[in-house]
Parts: C-alpha cells; structure tokens; sequence
C-alpha cells in the first residue's frame, strides 16, 4: 500500500504521495490513515463544482482536483475580480478546504498560476509577463519530456520562450508550442462546461438567508414573474426550466420541469414548480438557508402571442399539455405515453410508446394511420389489443407441419382450441439481423402468428418460431398477444 | 321491546334519508351514452351516463383483457369526439396483461393518437394520476387501472374520484384486475367475461365478444347476464345470443365425424375428437335449458 494523498503535516514530516505505507508507518508513530476513495473525491468535487454554479454558468473541472470557471462578463455582478476571488476561497476555506486560485485571460494561465498557491489576478495583456518565472513543470506535459528539458537546462517558461520556436517543437514535439501558447493566452484553450447553459437566467441574491417555504415559493413566483416578462420581450418560450438554490454551506438543491410546449406563463410554471415541492419527500432541505434562488429556461423557442378568449377560457389542446406537463412535473416526463407508429412490419416494433412530452403539435400518429390499410368491413380484429413483451412460451399440441394448436397451457393453465384462423406468416426484418445475434438462422425466427380462440371464448395471439420441415431446430410455441 | 322497535324505526328513517340524499346526486343532466340500444341500456335508464365513474372487474383472471378492450370502447364511445383518453395502469397491470398495442386498438376502432397512457409503478401514484386526470376538463373519459385491491383505494379516494368526475364531466372507468369485487362509490359495477365469438368462415375466430353482468347500479336495479358482440363497422355493440344457438352448432364442429381423414397426425392428439364430441354434447344441454 501506498501513500495517495498526504495532509500538509503529512508533507511537513516528508511524507510524499506514492511512498509506501509501511515506511510512512516506520518514520512516524501511528499516522492517521484512510482508504484512497476516488468516487467519494469525485461526488465532493462535484459538489463543490455545483457550488460555483453561483459565479458562472460555465464551471468545468479539469483533472483531479481543479475547477475552472469562464468569468467572462460577470465578475462585476461579485464587486470585481478581486472580492470574486475573495469570496470563493473564502468560502472554500470556511468549509475546510485549502484552495488556491487564480484569474486570468486565458483558462490555463490562470491554472497555472493557480498551483503555485498564490492569488493572483493577471490584468490583460500580462500573462505571458506572470508566468515567465515558472517552472517548465507548468507545461503539463510527460514526466520524461519535463526531464528532456531540465536536462537541456531549460528550467523556466521564460527559457523557452526566449528560444526559436522550430527547433523546440522539432527537438521536444510540437506539444510543446501548442502547451506554451495555451499558456501565454496566444492560443485559446476552450472549458467544457459541466452543465447545459441557460438561454436565460434569472436570479435573486440574499444578504439574509431565506429558509422558510412561503418566502421560498414567493421567491420562485417573483422570479417566474421575472422570466416571464424577459421571455415575453424576446417573443419566446421555455420547454425546460430548472431553479436551483444554492445553500449558504455550498450545497446546491435543483428542480427541474419540463413542458410539452414553449411557455413562459408565470402561474403555469407555478404550478408545476409546485408540483414537483410536493412530490418531494424531503422538500428542499433549507437547513441554514438559501442566499441565492435562480432560474433559468433551457431549450427556448419562438411562440407566437395567443389571444385568449374573452372569457378566458380558450378550448384548444393547450389544456391536454397542461395536464401532460403537470403529470410530468409529478411522476416525471417518462411514464406519460403517446403512441409513435414505425414503419416496419414487425408487431411489437410497429406501435412504439415514447414521452408524450415530445409531441408539442398534437396527436403524433395521425399521419401514419392514413398511410397504414384500414380494415376490411366485416373484419374481426387481426391484432391483439395487448402484446406480451417478451413473448411468453407455451407448450402446444399442434398438426404438423402448419396446422394450428389444438390446445396449448399457458402460464400453468390449459387452452384447449375451439377456433383458429392462421398462419399469418411473418418474416424477421433481414436487414436488422446483423445487429441481432439471436437471429442467426432465417428459418428459427419466421414466425406463424395464429388467431384462437378457446372453449371459454378467449381469444389469444399465438406464433410457431421455426417450422417442422426443418430438421435442427424443433419448432417452439409462444404467447405474444390478448385480444379483447 | 316497543322501545327497540321505535329505535329500528328511527334508524330506517335516517338510512331512508342519507340514502335519499344519495340519490340525488345524480345529474339529471347527465348526458347518457347508448351501450347497446337494447337490453343493456334499458336496465341503465338509457344508457351510461358520463361524468361518473364505472368500475369493471374481470370475471376471472384470464378476463383482464376482455374487461380492458371492453372499458376502453366504452371509455372511447363516452369522450367527446376529438377529445383525448387517459390510460393510468400499475406497471403489474402491464406485466400481466400485456403492453397496449396500436394496432391492436385501431382493429377496435379506436384511434391510438387519441389514447395517452400513464404507466406507473405504485398503486398509490395511479390513484393520484386518476384524480388528477378526474378533474381536468382538457380530458374526455380516463380508464384506471390499479392493481389486485390496494389499501388506497378505500371508499374516500373512490368518493374523491366521483366527486372529481361529476365537476369535470370527465367519465371514469376504474378497471379492477386481480381484485374481488367490493361496495363503492361507483356509479355502475360491471364484471366483463371473454364470451365464445360466432364463428366466422373457415372456423376463424370472430368479433370481440363480451359476457356482462351489472353487479350494482346506483340508480337502478342490477342485471345480466348479457352477451354483447362489437362491432367496429357500426361503432356499436350488438346483443349476441347468450347460450350458443343449436342450429349453429355443426359450424364450431369438424364437417365430418372425427373418424378417419381430420385425426392428428401427431399421436398426442387422440384424445382431442373425444373431447369435442364432450363439448358439442354438453352445449347441447345449454342450449336445451337455455331454451327451457
């Protein structure tokens, strides 16, 4: 076993990551020890990432145990640059930690000068000035091509940068240049934010903290107010709206909702909003108290402003979204269904259920039944009113080779056939076959679907997988469907 | 013993009176539905009436799909043309009866676009859905469907639904699968049993067909059985005979007797000519105390 991470008395007493347990334990008596836990490192990194969702919406996490946050635009929303800096290690510090951090034009200048445990704010222009005294260890780069330079005797950025750039990138790998530039802000290095960015955000910042759940939801409705008003200017509508309450501790808490159609009407984002407080078991958890409520649209669209009626009740679909949007809100968006027809020949992919959130223009298969044969006039119905999935094996007596089942015991009981009309053959999609490994053997998937019907009046969809001809596959019976 | 008899006599008047006060809560407005134009409609006072709840139960557990198509045309016949249907069922309901089909609803008439189903997992959250759904007005009829008896469907939650029902003019069909039937606040209780079809050609199994019985009917007297058949060129159920008609019967039999050219090939099947001899004669007997 060896050491992953020391404490700073740890590092005092020359305790360095990657030295072995058992010497640690021989140079001092009884060292506090815990088990490496990267998930539990990651989940608090992450918390922490979620807690400086408050400065920006664009926080990104690089390596281990570093955050990098694009500034651009809000630092004077914090009293400037430099209480920004003030207020987020000194939050950080309050909690326990011990952070450095650093501002600079560029993401990795400012990485960079962050791990040499001072803070720093470079003012435009300079960074190429801040990190001359660097170590070449800056660069990031391999262990042995860190070695290559030292050994060169190349110790600094500023011995590199006084050097012609070819034949460095020609002895040392074009890495080199593209890593210098990163550093020096010449070349941009792009962050890649852990959350989806708000096409609008609007929020409210506390001196004192709010705890109670009236002062919370007249928060939630003000700023709804606000949104709406904002939204209502640019002509567009939310389909996903997320408010999130940012704990004084650093916790984040967020509520998601998500509509069928763009909206932005305050009182029917209340009420899903409400909704979702309610379902909550645990709602919220305020413990010390919120210092600042946000909420933002995600996902904006154009709508066009609806004239209601005068007595405002306007009998159009918008009443069914609502209901799919406030059943979403409380047993969230997947369990609400609507039926997609596919085109394929295969019962159980033809009628497909997805999210009835995705259909904002109303019913999604209008069009596809036109395309699909109506039924014949004195037609009984072919096709079961439910499918089993997966179908379910049954042991059947039929005639060989293709006659119908002439009983058949289905989940313990006997069926015994009054009438039957089949087979209705019908082959496996060839074309999909690659991708199923079960379908190997055309002959072992054709299915012969028969309607029956038992002596109770029963009615049940019936197929042969195989047929008797063949000689290396016995032919086996499942249960695939109901009628009514 | 004077005393005890004026005690009985006063409680009769109070249960006489709450029940009166029952009684009338039904809308004399209510619009009514035709279920049959026949017998059926004649023991409801002309039909179903929307805006109300109606509970079906399988007759058995094989039935469940039987009582589900049945409620779901009715549930389709009482929406307002264009007017959407809600589906809650328990995911249990799904693992035992199967996922609803598409094709399989439109074989019924029924348009799928309009159908927008709820799957969930607990009973207690189908129940929740179902009240929600009870009181929007955006929603013609919701059909719902918990799982076996769960303690949250007490008779609160069954008021609750009626009451949501009666506001919204939603109609409600609460289908009961796996549950025994109990006393509620439904407007009309109903157990559905898959009925032999007519034959057609060829020996093909027939249209949907459906044994009723009317286990309660708030403002009236139970009924049944009757045998009712859909059909989806009409949109309508008609009254099927309820014991098979004799003059019928050679069809749902082999042409000629089971002696020498229909036996099985397979020697499994000796005993299947046996067998339907049994049941042409035992339908026989049906049909003669039918008759009777």
């Amino acid at each position: 076993m060896r050491i992953a991470a020391p404490d700073p008395a740890a590092l005092e007493c020359g305790l360095t990551p990657g030295l072995a347990l058992a010497e640690a334990r021989a140079r001092i008596a009884d060292p506090a020890i815990a088990d490496f836990d990267s998930a539990a490192d990651d989940q608090l990194m992450e918390r922490l990432a979620d807690g400086c969702d408050r400065y920006t919406p664009l926080v990104a996490r690089r390596g281990g145990n570093e955050l990098v946050l694009d500034l651009t635009g809000v630092a004077a929303l914090f009293g400037g640059e430099k209480a920004l800096l003030r207020d987020a290690l000194g939050r950080l510090a309050r909690a326990g930690f011990t952070a450095h951090g650093a501002i600079a034009g560029a993401s990795e200048t400012a990485r960079a000068l962050a791990r040499t445990g001072q803070p720093r704010i470079v003012a435009p222009g300079d960074e190429t000035a801040s990190v001359r005294d660097l170590p070449v260890a800056a660069l990031e780069l391999e262990p042995h091509e860190i070695l290559a330079l030292t050994r060169a005797g190349l110790k600094t950025i500023a011995d590199l940068l006084e050097r012609p750039r070819a034949p460095l990138a020609a002895r040392f790998g074009s890495q080199i240049v593209t890593r210098l530039d990163q550093l020096t802000a010449a070349a941009e290095h792009p962050i890649s934010p852990r959350r989806p960015v708000a096409a609008l955000l609007v929020e409210r910042i506390f001196f004192e903290p709010i705890v109670r759940t009236e002062d919370i939801a007249a928060t939630l409705r003000f700023l709804a107010e606000d949104l709406g008003w904002r939204l209502e200017a640019r002509g567009e509508g939310g389909r996903g709206f997320e408010a999130s309450f940012y704990r004084v501790d650093g916790a984040v808490r967020r509520i998601a909702v998500a509509t069928t159609r763009p909206s932005r009407d305050p009182r029917a984002l209340m009420r899903l909003f409400a909704e979702r407080l309610d379902a909550l078991s645990d709602p919220l958890d305020a413990g010390f108290g919120f210092d600042l409520v946000r909420l933002g649209a995600y996902r904006t669209e154009a709508i066009a402003a609806v004239q209601r009626d005068l007595d405002g009740t306007d009998e159009d679909e918008g009443a069914l979204f609502e209901l799919i949007d406030q059943l979403g809100a409380r047993f969230g968006t997947a369990p609400i269904l609507r039926f997609l027809r596919d085109d394929t020949h295969m019962p159980e992919r033809r009628s497909r259920l997805v999210p009835a959130i995705r259909f904002a223009d109303g019913a999604p298969s209008k069009a596809e039944d036109a395309a699909g044969e109506p039924p014949l006039p004195g037609e009984p119905p072919l096709r079961p009113l439910t499918l089993l999935d997966p179908p379910e094996p049954v042991e059947a007596l039929a005639e060989v080779p293709d006659g119908p089942p002439f009983q058949f015991r289905w989940r313990r009981a006997l069926h015994r056939i009054a009438h039957a009309e089949g087979p209705e053959r019908i082959a496996p999609e060839w074309w999909r076959m690659a991708h199923d490994p079960r379908a190997e053997n055309a002959a072992a998937t054709t299915r012969d679907y028969y309607r029956v019907e038992d002596e109770t009046g029963r009615r049940f969809w019936l197929y042969r997988e195989g047929l008797y001809e063949s000689a290396n596959t016995q032919p086996r019976w499942y249960m695939h469907g109901l009628f009514a | 013993m004077g005393l005890e008899a004026a005690t009985l006599s006063a409680l009769r008047q109070r249960i006489a009176a709450i029940e009166a006060a029952g009684e009338v809560a039904r809308p004399s407005a209510a619009r009514l539905v035709a279920v049959d134009r026949g017998d059926v409609d004649a023991q409801l006072g002309g039909g179903l009436a929307c805006g109300a709840m109606h509970e079906f139960y399988p007759a058995a557990a094989g039935d469940q799909a039987a009582a589900d198509g049945f409620a779901a045309l009715l549930a389709f016949a009482c929406a307002p043309p264009g007017m959407p249907v809600v589906w809650i069922r328990q995911e249990q309901a799904m693992r035992e009866g199967g996922e609803l089909h598409a094709d399989g609803l439109a074989a019924l008439g029924i348009d799928p676009a309009r159908l927008v189903l709820v799957r969930l997992r607990h009973a207690v959250s189908v129940l929740r859905a179902g009240i929600e759904v009870a009181r929007s007005t955006a929603v013609g009829a919701a059909l719902i469907e918990p799982w076996g008896s769960p303690k949250e469907l007490d008779l609160t939650t069954q008021r609750r639904l009626v009451l949501a029902a009666e506001a919204s003019g939603v109609t409600l069909f609460l289908l009961r699968p796996a549950a025994e039937p109990a006393p509620g606040s439904a407007e009309t209780r109903w157990t559905v049993r898959a009925a032999p079809a007519r034959a057609l050609a060829m020996n093909a199994p027939g249209h949907p067909t459906f044994d009723l019985t009317l286990l309660r009917h708030r403002h009236g007297p139970s009924g049944g059985p009757w045998r009712l058949e859909w059909s989806r060129d009409e949109s309508r159920f008609n009254p099927a005979p309820l014991w098979r008609d004799p003059l019928s019967l050679p069809r749902f039999r082999p042409a000629a007797p089971p002696a020498a050219g229909a036996v099985p090939r397979s020697a499994g099947h000796d005993a299947a000519p046996d067998r339907r001899e049994g049941q042409g004669r035992d339908a026989h007997r049906r049909a003669g105390s039918g008759g009777a």
